[in-house]
């Protein structure tokens, strides 16, 4: 298990090329005063990256996790403004609850969203849903269930996060899904919350490493004191700590993905790394924008630079889908359950081939 | 910039099996091992435990058999080294030879070197310390005034080394000592490594420095007038730089540069229990993602050397990763337990003071984290 599949090594070139091509400083500016990249999105669906993870007879590509990462971490690294990372999750979901994949965008509702299903009727207010007036179709799971919901059948109200992306508030009123499925997983945390936090920490890393090369390139151009302000030892050490913690956060969330790939039908060995990699993420995070800004100076300062468009992201995926204290707290309860003289041999024992 | 990617590995399943032996090993060997000493990890000194690592076939794993060396993998040799981490168990006495001097002088050594000195390291019966540091060069090692200077049959050496981990109880010492005089277009030139047995060779003194933490594990060595004979000189002469920086390159991301105080970890979580409360379980979290993570990088860059590539920068990264890690520790755990622990009071009081102290050396040793950070801003085009 080392290297990347020649699947993730295509869906890497693919994703990053339309993404580069696509998500200018316009696009990006434009979607925040709500404009719909539709290129962008018709690009992603021709090329089959909107559902790697839906089997091949549920309408996906069938792919493994593993190489659904390339995709997510450069959505992240692009900060591509519409729900690709959403509709791959939601998309897993409805292949694993056999249910067929719509085209388009889905919005992926977050599992611990208190929904209620009786007699097959959805009721509940989720909030902060990803994209939820933008795509066709929601995406939920209650109870264990996976629930396929037309967007027009629920009630939903627009916001957005601090990056300008669209969190609505989505209200079920004794709505009837169009399909619905059990997923018949193993899991202590809900499924479509586990699933998208390990979204958004492969997105966080991929925004990590974007900010570690937009602040080092400034660092190269930028010139004070008659040089390159990339000669100053504190711009070093600053940038140098803050490229290391992008890349435990990379290499956390592909190990959950892997993970992921790992677990079959039992999901709660695969939560531990989905925690682990939201949790290093959030905190690397921290660090990594707080570096970017201060190599930035005042022009990342400003709406003008594209530095933000970053770092406004990280600021708000950290909350998402569970944020660090969260996860935090679920992995760290189970170790205090299973005691000091566990630890260790439960996580050689997880870490196995 | 380089594009830095932790190639996910795991261990073989070879490896496995003998994790199990190796627990075994530790279970019969460690019972009724006080946490105090176990948290002195790979600074905790036992020759019996040595010798009986030595007899077991776990010290020089990956060496040739000709050496006596058993010629496992650099994997399965991972795994050993992190079972005893993880169990504090007192590994330093051969630690040194196992992991540098040994690997140096199967790399650069002679035949007859190897044979003398290697046989005796794998059973684990004799140890090694490494002078380097100098009370006027710490990180800018380049400057070390300590000389060598050709007699008739041999090397006259003069000068001192400082911090000197093991000095006291090492039986040779691997110097690095300037053989010409500075060139001041390269400073690196030069330099040369001498074997010095640290028993027989007069002129050598050697005066334990007590740290903080109370202990006397580094020293100040003296060298007076001390000879040497000719075949003590490692590799070539004027080529020690080389020879040190791929010396230093083997001691970057090992299980070492994390699990220092794993005994910390693991004495917190028994004090706390199992119903300790979400704030306290989630402080515990995080130092268990960190755990999880870094064992997952430390093991990327194992697999990554096995299969012959050489991540210097991924390397230096676990560096600096896992010693702000395991440096930490003493400062989540206060903000958990919030405690002023007493030196003499129960295991886990004795280990929080313990590493309290203990931590402050593990962003200077084997170079400083700015020396890393330093390293990570070149991988990054930023010098």
């Amino acid at each position: 298990m080392t290297g990347q599949s020649e699947t993730a090594n295509i869906l890497a070139e693919t994703a990053g090329r339309l993404l580069e091509d696509h998500v200018t400083r316009e696009v990006l500016g434009a979607a925040e005063d709500g404009v719909w990249p539709e290129d962008l999105w018709r690009a992603l669906e021709d090329n089959g990256l909107t559902q790697p993870l839906a089997p091949e007879d549920k309408g996906g590509l069938g792919a493994s996790f593993a190489d659904a990462f390339v995709i997510a971490f450069a959505a992240g690294r692009r900060r591509a403004p519409v729900p690709l990372v959403e509709t791959m999750a939601a998309g897993w979901l409805l292949g694993r609850a056999g249910i067929d994949v719509p085209p388009g965008p889905l919005a992926l509702i977050d599992g611990a969203a208190a929904l209620t299903v009786e007699d097959g009727v959805l009721s509940g207010v989720a909030e902060s849903v990803p994209w939820a007036a933008r795509s066709g179709h929601l995406v939920a799971e209650a109870d264990g269930t996976v629930l396929l919901v037309p967007a027009g059948t629920a009630a939903i109200a627009p916001h957005h996060n601090m990056a300008g992306e669209p969190r609505d508030t989505v209200t079920f009123d004794r709505v009837n899904p169009t399909a619905a499925g059990a997923l018949d997983l193993e899991a202590t945390v809900p499924v479509a919350r586990t699933l998208g936090a390990a979204m958004r920490a492969a997105q966080m890393a991929g925004a990590m490493e974007g900010a570690v090369i937009l602040a080092v390139r400034h660092a190269q151009d930028r010139e004070q004191f008659g040089r390159p302000i990339a000669k100053f030892q504190a711009i070093q050490q600053m940038l140098a700590r803050a490229a290391a913690r992008a890349a435990q956060a990379r290499a956390a969330a592909e190990t959950a993905f892997l993970a992921l790939d790992r677990a079959g039908g039992d999901l709660t060995g695969a939560e531990w790394d989905v925690a682990a990699a939201k949790v290093v993420a959030g905190e690397a995070a921290e660090i990594v924008y707080d570096a970017a800004h201060q190599t930035h100076g005042a022009i990342g300062f400003t709406y003008e630079h594209e530095l933000h468009f970053t770092t406004r992201r990280l600021w708000a995926w950290r909350g998402e889908f569970g944020a660090e204290t969260f996860w935090a707290q679920e992995i760290g309860q189970r170790v205090l359950a299973r005691g000091a003289g566990n630890l260790w041999p439960d996580l050689t024992a997880r870490q196995r081939r | 910039m380089e594009d830095i990617r932790f190639t996910p590995g795991l261990l073989p399943p070879e490896g496995e099996a003998l994790r199990a032996e190796v627990r075994a090993f530790i279970a019969e060997n460690l019972k009724g091992y006080p946490g105090v000493e176990r948290a002195k990890s790979w600074a905790g000194s036992d020759p019996g435990f040595s010798r009986k690592m030595g007899a077991r076939g776990w010290i020089g794993m990956t060496w040739p058999k000709a050496c006596g060396g058993h010629e496992r993998s650099a994997l399965e040799r991972y795994v050993v080294l992190e079972e005893m981490l993880a169990a504090g168990a007192p590994v330093s006495a051969h630690w040194v030879a196992d992991r540098q001097s040994g690997p140096l002088l199967l790399r650069f050594g002679t035949e007859e070197q190897r044979r003398k000195y290697i046989p005796a390291i794998t059973r684990g019966e004799s140890y090694f310390c490494i002078g380097m540091s100098e009370p006027n060069s710490g990180s800018d090692l380049a400057s070390i005034r300590t000389r060598g200077e050709r007699t008739a049959d041999g090397w006259r050496i003069n000068g001192q080394k400082i911090w000197t981990s093991k000095a006291h109880t090492a039986h040779y010492m691997i110097a690095l000592v300037r053989t010409r005089p500075q060139d001041p277009k390269d400073r690196h030139a030069g330099l040369s490594q001498f074997l010095v047995d640290m028993k027989a060779t007069k002129g050598v003194t050697v005066r334990p420095i007590r740290n903080m933490a109370g202990e006397a594990m580094f020293n100040e060595v003296f060298f007076e007038d001390a000879e040497v004979p000719e075949d003590a000189l490692v590799g070539t002469e004027g080529g020690g730089w080389g020879q040190v920086t791929t010396e230093l390159a083997f001691e970057r991301s090992g299980p070492e540069r994390y699990l220092s105080s794993y005994q910390l970890l693991f004495e917190l979580i028994r004090e706390l229990g199992a119903d300790a409360g979400p704030a306290a379980a989630a402080g515990v979290g995080r130092l268990a993602a960190h755990l999880s993570t870094l064992r997952q990088m430390s093991i990327s860059i194992a697999t990554m050397l096995e299969t012959g590539e050489a991540p210097n920068l991924a390397a230096a990264i676990v560096k600096e990763l896992g010693v702000a890690y395991e440096q930490d520790m003493p400062n989540r755990v206060h903000d958990i337990v919030g405690t002023s622990p007493r030196v003499a009071g129960g295991a886990f009081e004795q280990v929080m003071a313990y590493m309290t102290m203990a931590a402050r050396s593990f962003s200077l040793r084997g170079g400083t984290r700015e020396i890393m950070r330093g390293i990570i801003a070149r991988g990054l085009g930023l010098r």
